[in-house]
């Protein structure tokens, strides 16, 4: 379990951490999202012991995160935004200086990375900093994990990653909660957030919404219509320049537009003809966690 | 009219090919996504487009150059941008605009010209004494942009701009691609967001260094029974068989 309470952590006069509480529970997938600069690292850096908050309290497993910082490295596993091995390195001898930190070894714990190791171990001979992206990012989870932590932190570990590789990653993500891990992770991509059990939107060093994805997406009270017409960057600036639309956004191939309460579909659909689209399909749809994500930060 | 037109371009390294024999064009003001899986050999192909590096075979023109013995031109009359580098930090705003107009041989006037100019567009004009390494994330990448566009190149190369970007800034980000392709710039952008890969006009999938598929982003869904484009992705995606290198 993961407890913080009442955090703070300014650097000079910028606010990261603005009187931050929450709790993440055992073996729950905790993903946090939110605007670069929202304090997700700092968050995350405080919670590895690795930075000291100005003010509050976090902890997990009955460790505080400053007074009993040695433990607490002892029972997490982290893995950083920045890839933080060392690239001179081979790919076995990182994992293997990690195991040997940690009091442990490979063959001890080889179980619990079997699945992500085995996809590099053909390249276990080469440096770290000659791997691609995708493959430093395997072998940052393994080193994160050698030891079976009993939470892991992760901070963006899939920006810059594929679909299939993502999807993979969260298979994984899946297996380690099973054995009773918890994880707490943050992400850019929205597909992810409707992954975990909960997820907290932050901004500004505190969170303005933290519920499992779906009560996030029953609290959306926005009207949300999907707009398609025949000229999608056109219409973007149409549908924004109608003044009962209150925002409009692309979404993949549709437009996502919430709209006063005084305007209907057919109205709208009369608009866009009068602009003179000849195509234009209009529906009322259910929001994403994508969706609530744009109205909460708007 | 193509921007780009390449055949048959190949790169290989000791006995990996990374890039397998890929043959395309890319037409003018044209928005290009391209698209394929972490080692599939996009950034290779990428780099041959751009003329830093030599394709072990294959010919092709970029910007009306020949990629083989015009690489220097072609470096001229192309823009680049990445999230992971594109601005010095350690750079004034109006520094850095005039250290990339000097790199690509605009005059002062034009320079002086152009940067007020593109200040006021961007509402910039209070930053232009700004420390590039302190302005919000959001600024630095419409800066970056702006930059790796100002001296009108005819083609732009994005790669993954918008990696690790909150969903609304993405969308402004886009929003900007679309006005440089609508002033005839041609985009050519890899993303790994398959809601982007909608905003193409024509997209193209690599596959352990072959190109499996190109089109618009509706006829792909249509020819592989696709609702959207990440289906498109997973389908030709779990095809592949080389282990990422």
């Amino acid at each position: 379990m993961i407890t913080v309470n009442n955090l703070y952590k300014s650097y000079g006069k910028v606010t990261a951490l603005n009187d931050l509480s929450f709790r993440v529970n055992d073996g729950e997938i905790f993903g946090v999202i939110g605007p670069d600069g929202s304090g997700k690292t700092t968050l995350f850096r405080i919670l590895a012991s690795l930075l000291l908050p100005d003010g509050g309290s976090a902890g997990m497993n009955g460790l505080d995160v400053v007074k009993d910082f040695r433990k607490i490295r002892g029972i997490i596993g982290y893995m950083p935004g920045r890839f933080s091995l060392y690239q001179d390195l081979s790919v076995e001898e990182n994992l293997k200086f990690f195991a040997t930190v940690f009091n442990t070894t490979i063959e001890e714990n080889y179980l619990l990375i079997k699945d992500i190791y085995q996809q590099i171990e053909p390249f276990k001979k080469r440096r770290a900093g000659a791997l691609s992206g995708g493959m430093k990012q395997k072998l940052a989870l393994s080193c994160a994990l050698i030891h079976k932590p009993e939470v892991l932190i992760l901070d963006e570990p899939t920006t810059g990653v594929d679909p299939v590789s993502r999807k993979e990653f969260w298979d994984m993500l899946e297996r380690l909660k099973s054995e009773g891990i918890t994880i707490l992770i943050s992400t850019a991509y929205m597909d992810e957030a409707g992954l975990c059990d909960r997820i907290a939107l932050m901004r500004e060093g505190n969170f303005i919404a933290a519920d499992t994805p779906q009560n996030i997406i029953n609290s959306y009270t926005e009207t949300l219509w999907a707009v398609q017409t025949e000229n999608m960057s056109a219409s973007l600036r149409d549908l924004r320049d109608h003044p009962q639309v209150k925002t409009c956004f692309a979404f993949g191939n549709k437009h996502h537009v919430t709209v006063r309460a005084d305007l209907s579909i057919s109205g709208l659909q009369r608009y866009l003809k009068e602009k003179g689209y000849s195509k234009v399909e209009i529906d009322a749809v259910a929001p994403t966690v994508e969706d609530c994500f744009m109205a909460l930060t708007n | 009219m193509e921007v780009i037109k390449v055949s048959n371009l190949t790169k290989k390294f000791g006995n990996f090919t990374a890039v397998d024999h890929i043959s395309f064009d890319v037409r003018r003001g044209e928005i290009f996504g391209f698209l394929g899986a972490n080692g599939a050999g996009k950034t290779t192909a990428m780099q041959m487009l751009c003329g830093i590096s030599k394709p072990t075979s294959g010919k092709g023109t970029v910007a009306g150059y020949d990629i083989l013995r015009e690489n220097e031109k072609i470096k001229r009359n192309i823009g680049y941008m990445s999230q992971k580098f594109s601005l010095y930090e350690d750079l004034k705003v109006w520094e850095n605009i005039r250290l990339f107009g000097g790199i690509y041989g605009m005059t002062d006037h034009e320079i002086n010209e152009k940067t007020d100019e593109l200040l006021y567009r961007l509402k910039f004009e209070k930053e232009r004494n700004t420390m590039v390494k302190s302005l919000p994330l959001g600024w630095k990448q419409k800066l970056a942009f702006s930059v790796a566009i100002f001296h009108t190149p005819q083609i732009v190369f994005l790669d993954e701009p918008t990696g690790g970007v909150d969903p609304a800034m993405r969308r402004q980000f886009w929003e900007m691609i679309y006005e440089a392709s609508d002033q005839g710039i041609t985009v050519f952008v890899t993303t790994h967001y398959m809601d982007e890969a909608e905003y193409c006009n024509r997209v193209s999938i690599m596959v352990d260094g072959r190109i499996d598929a190109l089109d618009t982003p509706q006829n792909l869904k249509e020819i592989y029974q696709a609702q959207n484009m990440d289906e498109v992705f997973r389908k030709l995606a779990r095809k592949a068989t080389r282990i990422e290198n």
